[in-house]
């Protein structure tokens, strides 16, 4: 894939920042607002397309290491199987955390209220993980697509 | 013969959408909703989430979002084994 011009390329330099932000946003805040691991991971990956589309497969290749994001995605499926265990003194996915003044364990006002970061117990951990899932599998499977896509291009111009 | 028999199924396919389009119940109000009530009033003191949805996406129904993450981890090994197995 050739790269888009210069003015393309320095608006989604630009603008790459911000989305990423605002999915990891949508992710922290998942518990407290609309949103949650997947959509704010699918928001990453957008980030990611958007620099394939733009710079094409051999610049982003650079930028974004395939073997490291799929390890991310393990790292992040690994976590929250992890985290699904750790409530195994009382069931599978218990969520011990919540209401227990710990870590997240603020107690909740029941009812309407402007919303509290530090609640859920578990729930925003896992969605961390979940998050860190999606975005590293939907980048892996870009990256892996555009790639057999160059490849399929090389061979035939080769022959 | 084709045509007519094509006509009269396209009448009655439309005939039968439309009986469901007018029997169905309004938006919001289902047959039970005790479940709904359920979630709706003790979320958040159960879960300690103000997000419904999340509520019962990570707690509720834990194992639900264990099978999506799954299911989007067999995706990629998929695309990779596709990908990078057989153009090398």
């Amino acid at each position: 894939m050739k790269q888009m011009s210069r003015v393309v390329r320095t608006i989604s330099s630009l603008t790459f920042g911000y989305i990423v932000i605002f999915g990891f946003y949508v992710i922290i805040y998942g518990h407290v607002t609309p949103g949650g691991g997947f959509q704010g991971g699918v928001v990453v990956a957008s980030a990611f397309a958007l620099l394939l589309v733009v710079y094409g497969h051999n610049k982003t290749e650079e930028f974004l290491n395939t073997n490291l994001l799929s390890f991310a995605e393990s790292t992040g499926l690994i976590l929250f199987i992890a985290l699904a265990f750790m409530g195994l003194g009382v069931s599978f996915f218990y969520n011990f955390l919540t209401n227990s003044g710990g870590l997240f364990g603020h107690t909740p006002v029941s009812g309407v209220n402007p919303g509290d970061v530090y609640t859920g117990g578990l729930i925003p951990l896992m969605e961390l993980a979940v998050g860190l899932e999606v975005l590293s599998a939907m980048g892996v499977i870009i990256l892996v697509i555009s790639g057999g896509a160059a490849s399929i291009k090389k061979k035939k111009e080769k022959s | 013969m084709k045509k007519t028999f094509f006509a009269v199924a396209l009448i009655l396919l439309f005939a039968f959408l439309m009986t469901i389009a007018i029997q169905m119940r309004l938006f919001g109000e289902p047959v039970a909703s005790q479940m709904d009530d359920y979630f709706i009033e003790n979320v958040q003191a159960e879960t300690g989430v103000n997000n419904v949805v999340t509520g019962i996406l990570f707690d509720y129904r834990g194992f639900d979002t264990l099978g999506e993450a799954t299911v989007l981890f067999t995706a990629v090994v998929g695309v990779t084994v596709v990908f990078k197995g057989a153009l090398k």
